[in-house]
């Protein structure tokens, strides 16, 4: 199953990506971050791995995306 | 399972450039289109494994701190005028990939004129156009790309056409200019649109890998602080309000029918270019000291006056030529107006030891004076220090200084110069009565200001002559 991870002090909790993801497996987090926000959490269960929520995020770091590597 | 997606390499792990505690987080706000736009770059650049030739240009604006963030060369620009910077560094750097990151504010409004320029040339370049219809940075004043209606902190009623006039198209503007390769608008209004953007910006950039010509993409972007709209918000207007106006598409691709042209690289130095501009040969600068010099003739602040076609302004520029050529910091200043044509024509030379602050010449040291009005206008007390030295032509000048407190050179140098030939060189004779008297100035130093400054060569041993006839005039003096 594909899944992604993000990096909680990375997050500015715009709201991006959550909104973005087409299958709503993103949600906020009730705890603040070293930035002062509510990051975004996946909840990765029904996670696609579409990469959607990645290219909607303006941070460089917070959001990684993994997947099956089918060449492999 | 494996990373499928991360932090494009085209970045910097660590941003040591920024002056903020954390060196990992960006310096936008939460939301910013600045940052969307960044990653497609920054991927892009590690995919085609060009960070080692690439150079970034941060404009003014949010993202000036673009060479905080991306690994590769770097340049911060002045407003508006990164067209013509990447202009010179494609130029110079032809392998290398040369990127001008733009707000609309930088691009449309203060550098409209930069962009019109390099992309009627067609450079070589690739531009991204980031248009948040304001200007960010500075707090959201209206910009040339701000939406009819849009309140702004310049346009508190909204944009009206009647006032401001309509939103500016870029990329449908240089559509219209013969040289541009590929212009496309895009936005980052929803993940189709992110994806398009994605291309487009590598397309660009290959087209600028391939020599193609001018690429520019507008990325229709947001401001979520200064729209006073929430990021999710802010991506929702551009669907609404901005993509009505500003159409995306691709607005013209001529890729594949340019062919791939590589600018040369100009080479200053070369062998070549030296004798095409008639450059004199490389010398080590000569240290300044003017130790060997009498005291009254250091730093002079000079005044040359006579009539237009005496060659005066000829005879400053060749002292101040010659003074660099010796080392010293020299100042020319030619008055030109009206009087120059036939009337009367004056310079202020200074040749110093020291930096010179200002180069015109109030109260002179040496009066070199070609006629007799000029004797009796700059002789006054209050053009001419006491002790100074006044040299002036006795074929013109029938009357006497009145000054007494003065060195006199009188010297027939328009005489002297119409028994060799040719009444223009007076001047020249002049310049070895300078040089002889002063020792300011050597025959070498000024034999190679002749040859920058004389542009007839045949001349030149006329010149030589006449400044060799000025100094035994001198010598013969003694
Ligand atoms: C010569 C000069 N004029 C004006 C400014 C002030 N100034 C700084 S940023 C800016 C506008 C930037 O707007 P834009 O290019 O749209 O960038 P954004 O911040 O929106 O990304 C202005 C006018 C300046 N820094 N330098
Ligand atoms: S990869 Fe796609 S499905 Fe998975 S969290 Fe991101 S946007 Fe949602
Ligand atoms: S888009 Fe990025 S910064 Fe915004 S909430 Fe999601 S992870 Fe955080
Ligand atoms: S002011 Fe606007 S353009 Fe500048 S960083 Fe903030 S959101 Fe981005
Ligand atoms: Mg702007």
């Amino acid at each position: 199953m594909p899944k992604i991870e993000i990096d909680a002090n990375h997050c500015k909790g715009c709201g991006l990506c959550i909104d973005a993801c087409p299958k709503k497996v993103i949600v906020f987090s009730e705890d603040i971050n070293k930035l002062g926000y509510h990051p975004a959490t996946p909840k990765n269960e029904g996670c696609i791995g579409c990469g959607i929520c990645f290219y909607t995020c303006p941070e460089p770091e917070s959001i990684t995306v993994y997947k099956e590597d089918k060449s492999a | 399972m494996n990373i499928f997606l991360r932090k494009p390499k085209g970045f910097y792990d660590v941003y040591l450039r920024s002056p903020a505690s954390d060196k990992t987080n960006t310096h936008y706000c939460p939301g910013c289109g600045h940052g969307i736009i960044h990653k497609l770059i920054a991927q892009a650049i590690e995919d085609f494994d060009i960070k080692d030739r690439t150079i970034m240009i941060s404009p003014v604006g949010c993202s000036v701190f673009v060479y905080y963030y991306f690994d590769t060369g770097n340049v911060q620009v002045a407003h508006g005028r990164a067209p013509a910077v990447a202009t010179g560094l494609k130029r110079a750097n032809p392998d290398s990939i040369v990127i001008s990151y733009q707000g609309d504010g930088d691009l449309a409004a203060i550098g409209g004129n930069n962009i019109m320029q390099a992309a009627n040339r067609g450079e070589n370049i690739t531009v991204f156009f980031v248009n948040n219809a304001i200007y960010g940075m500075t707090g959201g004043q209206m910009a040339p790309t701000t939406m009819i209606g849009q309140k702004t902190m310049t346009s508190p009623y909204g944009r009206n056409i009647y006032n401001e006039g309509y939103p500016l198209k870029v990329v449908e503007l240089l559509a219209t200019f013969e040289a541009t390769t590929y212009l496309e608008r895009v936005s980052i209004m929803d993940a189709a649109s992110i994806n398009k953007a994605r291309n487009a910006v590598r397309k660009a950039i290959q087209c600028q890998i391939d020599n193609k010509g001018f690429s520019l993409v507008e990325i229709l972007s947001t401001c979520p602080s200064n729209w006073k709209m929430s990021p999710v918000e802010a991506k929702k207007w551009i669907k609404t309000d901005m993509i009505t106006y500003f159409t995306p598409h691709v607005t013209k691709d001529k890729i594949n029918e340019r062919e791939s042209h590589k600018v040369e690289k100009i080479r200053l130095n070369s062998e070549e270019t030296k004798s095409k501009l008639d450059l004199p040969e490389k010398r080590d600068l000569v240290k300044i000291d003017m130790s060997s010099v009498k005291e009254k003739y250091k730093n002079p602040r000079i005044k040359i006056a006579g009539f237009g076609g005496q060659g005066v302004l000829i005879l400053g520029n060749m002292l101040a030529i010659a003074g660099m050529e010796e080392g010293f910091n020299v100042t020319w200043l030619p008055s030109y107006g009206p009087e120059m044509r036939g009337g009367t024509a004056n310079c202020h030379v200074r040749i110093d030891e020291k930096p010179i602050g200002a180069p015109s010449v109030a109260k002179a040291d040496v009066l070199i004076a070609m006629n007799k009005p000029s004797l009796e206008k700059f002789e006054k007390e209050e053009y001419l220090e006491s002790g100074a030295l006044l040299i002036y032509n006795t074929t013109l000048i029938d009357i006497e200084p009145s000054r007494k407190d003065v060195d006199i050179i009188a010297i027939p140098a328009t005489k002297m110069a119409d028994d060799m030939g040719d009444l223009k060189v007076a001047n020249m004779i002049i310049i070895g009565a300078y040089m002889e008297k002063t020792k300011l100035i050597n025959e070498e130093a000024l034999e190679r200001a002749l040859q920058t400054g004389v542009k007839r060569k045949n001349l030149m041993d006329l010149n030589k002559k006449a400044i060799k006839a000025g100094m035994d005039f001198v010598k013969n003096l003694k």
